[in-house]
């Protein structure tokens, strides 16, 4: 097998060289985003995603976490520039030192070469009529590569992925895969270009319980050994405390609270990760019995004034109907919008 | 699956034998009336009724035009004085031509409308074609044919009027019979495209970094065309039948002439053999869409092969 080498040799890479820049590979800064109102009217809008900042720095894997509706696929998707059509952004992207909401940002030599994205359904997200070989090696050949070299590319590529016989299987179409092969096809696919970031919405959120235990393995081998930074999106608490180094809480569009994922998710310093995790079994907690989340989620388009949280908080009090709270570092690396933060949180 | 293909087409060949034996004797008019001409004594009529055998009972001709279709004998026609199918076979091809010439016209001008129109929906393209499509489709292929004539024969004096001899005679019969054609592949394709082009493995492609052309002719086109090629195999067939209206306004020397006469005349073995004709090729050109149909969606391919 040819190993790493394979992906270092890209011809893209030379073009798109590192230019060089302080700080975190990516640094998401104030990031607004607007869709239109399903049936609203022409400029009404519904800001989804409302004032996130976080980083992710090279080779770490953050976690963004939060239920449906929170803003987390479309956070990572401004991030790869796929929003849906009449999308409308706010705030900046800096991807190594560049801000990619600027309009001269040319996504087709970042998309694939240096960040790609695993998507949820492995099924859907693959083409049904070309065979996976074909769909994992197409960045490859459309830089220009050579077919044998492309090939072998190929087949170390789902090699690493851990499909079985690459060889063979290359010609296979995805209905012809399983669930769990599928999604490892995807992320031989995501990794061809050899990007620096990988955006993972959901990858397990799709397969059976067994198979995404394997996938999350794997999720976390190939970014430790290729130096990968991952953004995982998902809304399961135990798919962070797995793989992730830094996890950033979303609720109703905003950051709850961010830092390292052990030391959030055993201490949170907000109400809402606090609800969050004692309503998943064994993470948290030794009880048998979970406590569910009281109330249901409040989602951008009816977000509750103040802290958008209030209505579910069993600490809520008029200034959280009232004023919106700032992110705070509440202990090093520790960052909570909750006014009561000292409250929750025990250093 | 071609061969349970092929025993339906069987019977369906069966059914549209029987049914044109039924409808061309249900019509009124007797052919050895015709044929003789209002001066004919009742006796000719009789002794010609008896040569055709007409004056057999139904049920009876019925036998033995199975039979004779089975061994491949499609009957003299009484008014040419030759095998009927022999007269059917000269005109085929000036048929073929005018309808591979319009299913030419259509399927290319049809994907490109569709797929410009499909991949921006509801942009200034999309809305121009959108509307065009229902305008091609409504006009009646007569009127069609008679604008185009007066337009681009005796207005501009392009293009011959009627008649066969020069590929120039052959523009205007195949717009016309492509018109409404076009306009069914293109709203299809559209549609087609529309879909596809929402579909998460599009987003994936654009994830690598593909331009949207790419993404397009790469990824959505391929899924688009599986239910447009059904669609052209399918039109085809009923193109034939439109070929006959458009062959009368144009003065094509193809088969819808040589059966518009052959009904105006009673002429039944003509008619026959035209429309056992007519159904073979269609029987035989939805097997090849369907095989078609198999060779491109690779999980038909799968189900099929199990």
């Amino acid at each position: 097998m040819m190993g790493g080498r394979v992906t270092a040799q890209h011809p893209d890479k030379s073009g798109t060289a590192d230019p060089p820049h302080d700080g975190p590979l990516l640094r998401v800064e104030g990031l607004v985003v607007d869709l239109p109102r399903p049936d609203g009217a022409a400029g009404d809008t519904v800001r989804v995603v409302d004032g996130v900042s976080f980083d992710v720095p090279a080779g770490t894997t953050v976690g963004l976490i939060g239920e449906s509706g929170s803003g987390k696929t479309m956070t990572a998707l401004s991030v790869i520039g796929l929003l849906p059509d009449h999308a409308t952004t706010g705030g900046e992207l800096v991807w190594r030192g560049k801000n990619l909401l600027r309009p001269d940002t040319d996504w087709r030599r970042v998309r694939g070469h240096q960040i790609s994205m695993i998507f949820q359904d492995p099924l859907a997200a693959l083409n049904p009529s070309i065979t996976i070989g074909r769909q994992v090696g197409e960045i490859l050949r459309r830089a220009g590569r050579p077919r044998a070299e492309v090939r072998h590319a190929v087949i170390d590529l789902l090699d690493r992925a851990g499909v079985p016989d690459p060889e063979r299987r290359m010609n296979s179409y995805p209905h012809e895969f399983s669930g769990g092969l599928r999604q490892r096809a995807m992320i031989a696919l995501a990794l061809a270009g050899s990007p620096s970031l990988l955006l993972a919405d959901e990858p397990t959120t799709a397969l059976d319980v067994t198979v995404q235990a394997r996938i999350l393995r794997l999720l976390r081998s190939i970014q430790r050994e290729q130096g990968l930074a991952m953004l995982l999106v998902t809304h399961d608490l135990r798919v962070v405390a797995h793989v992730a180094d830094e996890v950033v809480v979303m609720y109703a569009g905003r950051v709850a609270e961010r830092g390292p994922a052990g030391a959030v998710l055993r201490r949170p310093a907000h109400p809402y990760t606090r609800a969050l995790a004692a309503s998943v079994p064994a993470v948290r907690t030794k009880t048998a019995l979970a406590d569910p989340l009281p109330g249901s989620p409040a989602t951008p388009a009816n977000r509750p004034s103040g802290c958008a949280f209030h209505p579910r908080c069993p600490l809520a009090r008029d200034r959280c109907k009232a004023e919106v709270p700032q992110a705070r570092e509440v202990a090093p690396g520790r960052w909570s919008a909750c006014h009561f933060a000292e409250e929750v949180f025990t250093p | 699956m071609v061969v349970r293909r092929l025993l339906i087409g069987v019977f369906v060949m069966w059914g549209a034998a029987s049914v044109i034996f039924v409808i061309v004797r249900a019509a009124p008019g007797d052919p050895a009336a015709v044929f003789l001409g209002p001066d004919a004594t009742k006796e000719q009529i009789a002794r010609l009724t008896a040569t055709l055998g007409l004056d057999k009972p139904l049920f009876e001709q019925y036998v033995r035009y199975l039979g004779d279709v089975l061994r491949l004998d499609f009957g003299e026609s009484y008014r040419l004085g030759r095998p009927a199918m022999e007269a059917v076979f000269e005109r085929l091809p000036a048929t073929v031509d005018l309808t591979l010439t319009a299913t030419a016209i259509a399927v290319v001008a049809g994907l490109a409308l569709g797929l410009v129109a499909g991949s921006r929906p509801g942009g200034a393209v999309d809305r121009v074609v959108s509307a065009a499509t229902i305008a091609l489709q409504s006009f009646p292929t007569f009127w069609v044919g008679i604008m185009l004539v007066l337009t681009f024969a005796l207005g501009l004096r392009l293009l011959p009027s009627a008649g066969v001899g020069t590929p120039a005679h052959l523009v205007l019969p195949a717009v016309t019979l492509a018109f409404p054609f076009t306009a069914i592949v293109a709203r299809l394709t559209r549609s087609s495209v529309t879909e596809s082009m929402r579909e998460p493995y599009v987003q994936t492609a654009r994830s690598k970094g593909l331009s949207e052309r790419q993404v397009l002719l790469g990824h959505a086109l391929r899924n688009s065309l599986i239910p447009v090629v059904t669609i052209v195999g399918l039109q085809m067939g009923a193109l034939m039948g439109g070929a006959v209206i458009v062959e009368n306004v144009f003065a094509w020397p193809g088969l819808g002439s040589l059966v518009v006469d052959a009904v105006a005349n009673r002429d039944y073995a003509v008619v026959q053999a035209v429309t056992l004709l007519i159904a073979g090729i269609v029987m035989v050109l939805n097997i090849v869409a369907d095989v078609l149909y198999i060779r491109l969606d690779p999980r038909i391919r799968t189900e099929a092969r199990s």
